[in-house]
């Protein structure tokens, strides 16, 4: 799956998180969730698949994850045990400078 | 949609929405959304208009609208039933939400499925809601907003999914509200702050209650009896809140914790009575547009108590200004020609990020050819980011071959004691072109003569932009969501002088 359209949606193939690609890089990359490729929003996890123990560090609702560079941000919609990586490489929370309410 | 349907899955049984003594919770707003749309969908409309105050509809149709697959059009209800109507035109064909006694009329144009506001809201809370599927399309058009038109005929202002989302996602936490939070939306529904407000409040998980018509009393009102912690106003209503609120010592808002104000210029003398009278109240000027997907730029509580608290004349003057960019978004200063301008130096504001849209109905993308969106209002930044607006390009006086922004005018006399409120507009001078003149309102504690009041102007600017006619006036004309309308103030003035 290769995620570089903003708006896609995926899901992880292991657990229950499911992301919105908000920025994407322009190159394909590996994005993983609980150690397996993600897959499109539509298609059924395969049955009986479980995250790697080296990945279950677990997504959140409502953040928003990055990898290193900033090319890649994605929203998570649904949160899982999962965790999301390029690769090997862990995505982190993206830290957003709380603005105040101005509407 | 995407962000109703996070808000239900992390807190489905808080209450989402309050209007008079209906409440839906988050699941039952998803539900209706849901119900709504299959409605709609079933009609074969493109576009789903509501015509109403701020009520139910109006969270129920925009999500709704969203769930579609259509464009969202909250039209103003205070519009003559003709003006509706050229509206209405343009976006056939359409389902539209109204107030019941409109119902037999809008029935009769071509192209439209008709239901009142009652009947769309019983069947969204009784109908089965579809299973949750709908269009995840970033460059969809979600919402169409006409623009006031004072300038022509009404533009229809184009917002895609992926502004409102980068606007949504730049400037709110998700569940960043707590279980007791409420926002007190009192802007209409077809201001892009009403619009804004909802989806803020939705992806932050604070309750929306909804005043359908502004009064000061009924807003202080239902702020107290709701236990409302947030507000957004535009400047003539704080103006009556705050006058509201000094004329009894013992009316309190104790859980009002942040006042967001914008959709204007506020006078100096408004915000800082507010914040002497409100010192618990975290306040926040917003400046956005409609075709900025709302706020662009914010000046934060902290430096609204800075400005209070300090004599440092920067620090006060800041309570002028709008405050810096969002983080995201782009502020630049142009002049005519399109080049950036430095520190404290007078152009046009230009706005550039993934909120903006700049986009209109018929006329296709405005933006410039590296993205950025000329916003028609004339102002500076001084050399810490901080933006001040002078107001509309368009309101600028040229006398003489002199450009005469009249909001400098108008802030020199809102500082004389006497005055209350003014607008200042060019009218029509053989000699010099355009003169300068100014409708003004005195206040209650002392009279003030033309004269008196020239050489207050005349000591602090230059003689040019003294006003040469100066009219006393009750009230000036405002628009129901604050705007200034100067083109009656101009009609006003030049009808005196002929």
């Amino acid at each position: 799956m290769d995620p570089r359209k903003p708006g896609t949606r995926l899901r992880s193939a292991v657990c229950d998180t499911e992301v919105m690609v908000i920025a994407a890089p322009a190159v394909a990359i590996e994005l993983r969730c609980g150690g397996a490729p993600m897959i499109d929003i539509a298609e059924s996890p395969p049955p009986g698949a479980s995250c790697h123990p080296d990945a279950k560090g677990g997504t959140a609702l409502g953040k928003r994850y990055v990898d290193e560079a900033g090319d890649l941000e994605l929203l998570c919609t649904k949160p899982g045990e999962g965790s999301l990586t390029i690769a090997k490489t862990p995505l982190t929370v993206k830290g957003a400078k709380p603005l105040p309410s101005s509407d | 949609m995407m962000l109703l349907e996070m808000a239900t899955s992390a807190f489905s049984d808080r209450v989402a929405l309050r209007s008079g003594d209906d409440q839906w919770t988050y699941a039952e707003l998803f539900a209706a959304a849901g119900s709504a749309a299959a409605e709609v969908s079933a009609a074969g409309t493109e576009r789903l208009a509501v015509i109403d105050v701020s009520s139910p509809a109006v969270p129920v149709g925009l999500f709704a609208s969203a769930w579609a697959g259509i464009p969202f059009v909250p039209l103003n209800y205070r519009l003559t039933e003709g003006e509706l109507e050229s509206l209405i035109q343009r976006i056939t064909p359409a389902y539209l939400v109204t107030d019941t006694d409109r119902v037999a009329t809008l029935s009769k144009l071509p192209n439209t499925t008709v239901a009142s506001r009652r009947a769309f809201l019983e069947q969204a809370g009784s109908g089965t809601a579809p299973p949750p599927s709908w269009p995840m399309e970033p460059d969809a058009i979600a919402l169409l907003l006409f623009t006031s038109g004072t300038t022509g005929a009404p533009k229809a202002a184009v917002l895609r999914h992926k502004h409102l989302i980068s606007y949504i996602l730049g400037s709110v936490e998700f569940g960043a509200a707590g279980e007791d939070d409420a926002t007190l939306v009192s802007v209409p529904p077809y201001h892009v702050a009403g619009v804004a407000a909802i989806l803020s409040s939705v992806y932050a998980g604070r309750r929306i209650v909804q005043l359908p018509n502004f009064s000061a009393e009924a807003w202080i009102d239902l702020a107290r009896r709701e236990r409302v912690t947030h507000a957004f106003v535009v400047p003539t209503m704080l103006a009556r809140i705050v006058e509201c609120l000094e004329g009894s010592d013992n009316l309190d808002l104790p859980c009002l914790r942040a006042l967001a104000y914008g959709g204007g210029k506020m006078p100096l003398p408004v915000i800082e009575r507010a914040l002497k009278r409100l010192p618990g109240t975290s306040f926040t000027n917003a400046y956005g547009l409609t075709e900025t997907s709302s706020t662009v730029s914010v000046l934060g509580p902290e430096e609204h108590r800075a400005a209070l608290a300090s004599d440092d004349e920067t620090a006060k003057r800041r309570l002028a200004s709008v405050g810096r960019p969002l983080p995201g978004v782009e502020v630049e200063i142009q002049d005519e020609a399109g080049r950036p301008l430095g520190p404290g130096e007078r152009g046009e504001i230009h706005v550039r990020g993934e909120q903006v849209s700049g986009e209109y109905l018929g006329q296709g993308v405005t933006l410039g050819p590296d993205g950025w969106f000329a916003t028609r209002d004339g102002g500076s930044m001084d050399a810490e980011g901080y933006l001040f607006v002078d107001g509309r390009i368009d309101d600028v006086i040229v006398r003489g071959g002199e450009n005469i922004s009249p909001g400098e005018i108008e802030e020199v006399l809102l500082e004389h004691e006497a005055v209350a409120d003014c607008a200042v507009v060019g009218v029509p001078d053989e000699h010099w072109g355009e003169a300068v003149a100014a409708a003004i309102v005195l206040g209650k504690d002392r009279p003030a003569s033309p004269e008196e009041l020239r050489t207050w102007v005349k000591d602090r600017l230059r003689s040019s932009r003294t006003p040469e006619r100066i009219e006393f006036s009750k009230g000036l004309p405002y628009s129901e969501t604050g705007k200034l309308l100067r083109r009656k103030v101009r009609a006003q003035l030049r009808g005196d002088a002929s």
